[in-house]
């Protein structure tokens, strides 16, 4: 597979995952929800994954599975989900026929990209990687003795970068606090001075025979307490009317039983 | 088939990359297609590695691939800082810098 040539193998893994790719990365440009984008990009960088694989570059397609497809387009997904995934594009252009010059663009430059390589690269021959990787008993090893040897400096700097970026990121998403956070104190004292009902409301259906939630709570002296029933019950005036008998009943049936609470 | 064609592929991926970069208004759509530009990059990269024998491509798109990444964590930042005080992901919504 390392070797020069391709193989029938790999001309089917190419135009199997290229077509994939390039399906993948049109949809993300036509699609109109940005989540819609998103899982195409993510199916485009699985492809391409596929491709170094098939490209004798395993480690690279193995980096490129979980640095893009596992950390980069999570990442993506969660942006999206803060920013709130129906911010759809507006449709209004602030220059002019921009769009239309854009793809005009765009085509034209591919054209003149395929056709320039496709005239310079058509008689190449390949050498393959598999001297490449022989010399140091392995695609990763080899990829080591270069990273680790002639562009140290540049993998060194890497660090610094990667250090730098996270730095960024927490200081421009830092939201600096310019009120002093409200204590539990203050917010108690507040919830009682605004003069409202300051703690839970009484639940509904609290006497004997029902315990529905559109039967009121009673009160001490037998009168029914509108607090107890939901809102949304309250407005339709859904209530269920109390019965003085059953109440009376109810007061009987507690009074006989607070009696045998004392007879104990 | 000639490795060439991995080249050509890379070239289509580029440019459907360039004109998601110039004809989409979404902010986070922009930065996906740059990310398919540097994919596609990468690519290439690869595939001229495997052409000339040489790891070396391969160490160049492992960098791209890092360099990438912190753009991506910078950027992704950006965006939420915007749509923060604007409230808004289009990027024609940023104009402060105009006046």
């Amino acid at each position: 597979m390392n070797g020069g040539a391709v193989g029938i193998g790999e001309a089917i893994v190419f135009w199997v995952s290229g077509t994939l790719a390039v399906i993948g990365a049109l949809g993300m440009v036509i699609s109109k929800k940005a989540v819609h984008s998103a899982l195409f990009i993510a199916l485009t960088m699985i492809n391409l994954a596929i491709l170094y694989v098939a490209n004798a570059a395993p480690f690279l397609g193995m980096v490129q599975i979980i640095v893009y497809t596992g950390a980069v387009m999570m990442l993506f997904l969660f942006v999206l989900m803060v920013v709130g995934v129906d911010s759809s594009d507006s449709l209004i252009e602030t220059i002019k026929g921009q769009r239309a010059a854009a793809f005009l663009l765009g085509v034209g430059f591919s054209i003149l990209l395929i056709a320039g390589i496709g005239n310079g690269l058509m008689e190449t021959s390949s050498t393959g990687l598999d001297a490449a990787n022989a010399a140091q008993g392995g695609n990763v090893e080899g990829l080591a003795a270069l990273m680790f040897g002639p562009y140290l400096i540049a993998f060194e700097v890497t660090a610094a970068l990667l250090i730098t970026a996270a730095m960024g990121a927490m200081i421009l998403t830092h939201r600096e606090r310019w009120m002093p956070k409200r204590t539990q104190r203050e917010l108690s004292q507040e919830r009682f001075a605004s003069g409202a009902h300051p703690g839970q409301l009484p639940a509904p259906g609290v006497y004997a025979r029902h315990n529905a939630v559109d039967t009121p709570a009673l009160l001490p002296d037998g009168s029914a307490s509108d607090m107890s029933i939901p809102e949304p019950l309250r407005v339709r005036d859904d209530i269920r009317d109390v019965d003085p008998a059953e109440i009376d009943e109810v007061r009987q049936l507690s009074a006989d039983s607070s009696g045998e609470d004392d007879g104990r | 088939m000639n490795p060439a064609n991995y080249v050509l592929l890379s070239a289509v991926l580029f440019s459907i990359g360039a004109i998601g970069v110039l004809v989409r208004r979404n902010a986070i759509i922009v930065f996906m297609s740059v990310e398919l530009m540097l994919n596609a990059a990468n690519l290439a990269f690869v595939a001229f590695a495997r052409m000339n024998g040489n790891l070396d491509g391969q160490v160049v798109a492992f960098f791209v691939m890092v360099v990438a990444a912190a753009e991506v964590v910078v950027g992704l930042a950006i965006i939420v800082t915007i749509f923060r005080t604007r409230r808004s992901a289009s990027i024609d919504e940023p104009n402060l810098l105009k006046y």
